[in-house]
């Protein structure tokens, strides 16, 4: 079990279905490793400014991360993590190793829409 | 003034978190500002059993307690953020983050950390994950039965190479230096294992590939020859150094770029004071930064004792 405060990807079989119910999702497949840890925190900040976007991580030990490890994808990828970012269940990107902020939020505003949240700038 | 924090702490590693843990705890509207994830480098410690008072931890876990208290004290903290502009010179400190929202304080604690170096060579950045990698825990599995190239000769490198013998067939420590800066006992470790070759007096200058890495061009250091080495992997031990590109000039450095401080981690500017990794000290570790940080936080506090 991953100690993050993201939505974790149980199975394979819950995998499928949060697929099937979300149009935009990004999974960080991981432990709680040093090049992970960043990855997920950053998801965790990220999560109020993608409205429309799910956010899970799922422990990359567990038999059914076959779903990612094995993904065409992930072909060739050796470090960890391994994320994936899904619409409509098609995978649009994934990446391989630590990633940063501007690297994760590059992505997510390629492949998917803004939220109203993000032009709205926050007062402190 | 009310929008005005009375400390702002840039950094959220050890130093940084106690730190906040202090002022916050004082009374004194704080603000950690990061760049990264908040942790520091500590949160790549797998296991920490040297931290008084607690038998055995990870940098996880003490990070995210250290985290916790300073947040129940009240203080603030915003991380994953690209801090663009400081200004300290100013009896009001000002920091910009992400080119648009400014931060003022009375006095500011830089807590910039450390930061891994890198080979800054062709091909690293390109075969990150596919092939190059800084974390044999996390990566060793993927060159099982392959053949690593480990750069580095301090106490990580040779560590992590005989972390990584367990899974490769081959591996070749690349040094610059014609002998290690490693503790002997991690010497003998490397040397008494059989998977592990060394070339020393070299340097890396190039990293090859299609897919993932194939093979790195080396150049010995004392004949300038160039040769190459086929290898799947290069896993990158070389160090850290101070975390300072975005103070460097404003306040004084000592020649290996570290900020210079006295014992109450004042700086070279009136009301800023430094603490951890990125200050001139011998020993980095994470009791040594948590003392700096707390030493730094009680001269802020002084300091606006009498701050006008």
């Amino acid at each position: 079990m991953l100690m993050t405060n993201l939505n974790h990807v149980e199975s394979a079989e819950n995998h499928k279905k949060i697929l099937e119910e979300n149009e935009n999702v990004m999974i960080c497949c991981g432990r709680m490793g040093p090049m992970c840890l960043p990855v997920y925190d950053i998801m965790e900040e990220l999560e109020d400014k993608y409205k429309d976007v799910k956010f899970y991580d799922m422990d990359f030990d567990v038999p059914d991360a076959y779903v990612i490890k094995n993904a065409p994808e992930c072909a060739g990828f050796m470090g960890l993590p391994f994320t994936m970012y899904y619409k409509n269940g098609k995978v649009v990107k994934a990446t391989t190793s630590i990633q940063d902020m501007d690297q994760v939020s590059s992505i997510l505003d390629e492949y998917f829409e803004k939220s109203e949240y993000q032009h709205s700038k926050v007062a402190d | 003034m009310n929008n005005i924090y009375d400390v702002i702490i840039l950094g959220a590693g050890p130093a940084g978190l106690s730190a906040g843990i202090y002022v916050s705890r004082a009374k004194l509207k704080t603000l950690i500002l990061n760049e990264g994830t908040v942790g520091g480098q500590v949160i790549l410690t797998h296991e920490i059993a040297n931290y008084p008072g607690v038998e055995t931890t990870n940098g996880f876990q003490l990070i995210n307690t250290m985290k916790k208290q300073a947040k129940d004290f009240g203080c603030t903290i915003k991380a994953n953020l690209n801090i663009t502009g400081i200004n300290l010179l100013n009896k009001i400190k000002e920091i910009e983050v992400n080119g648009s929202d400014t931060y003022k304080a009375k006095t500011v604690i830089l807590a910039l950390g450390g930061k891994p170096r890198t080979l800054n060579i062709p091909g690293e950045e390109n075969f990150k994950g596919r092939g190059v990698s800084y974390c044999a825990t996390c990566d060793g599995e993927f060159f099982t039965d392959k053949e690593v190239v480990v750069v580095g000769g301090g106490n990580s490198a040779l560590e992590e190479s005989v972390s990584l013998a367990k899974y490769v067939s081959k591996l070749t420590v690349v040094h610059q230096f014609d002998h290690f800066q490693a503790l002997p006992y991690y010497v003998e470790m490397a040397k008494n294992n059989p998977k592990i070759n060394f070339i020393m007096n070299s340097e890396l200058r190039e990293i090859e590939g299609e897919a993932s890495v194939k093979k790195v061009k080396i150049e010995n250091l004392s004949t300038g020859q160039i040769s190459e080495l086929n290898t799947d992997g290069v896993f990158v031990f070389i160090g850290y150094s101070a975390n300072i590109d975005k103070v460097k000039d404003l306040i004084t450095l000592n020649s290996s770029g570290e900020i210079v401080v006295d014992n109450n981690m004042k700086t070279s500017i009136e009301g800023v004071y430094a603490a951890g990794d990125c200050i001139e000290k011998r020993y980095r570790q994470v009791t040594t930064a948590v003392a700096d940080g707390t030493i730094a936080a009680l001269s802020a506090s002084d300091y606006l004792m009498n701050f006008e």
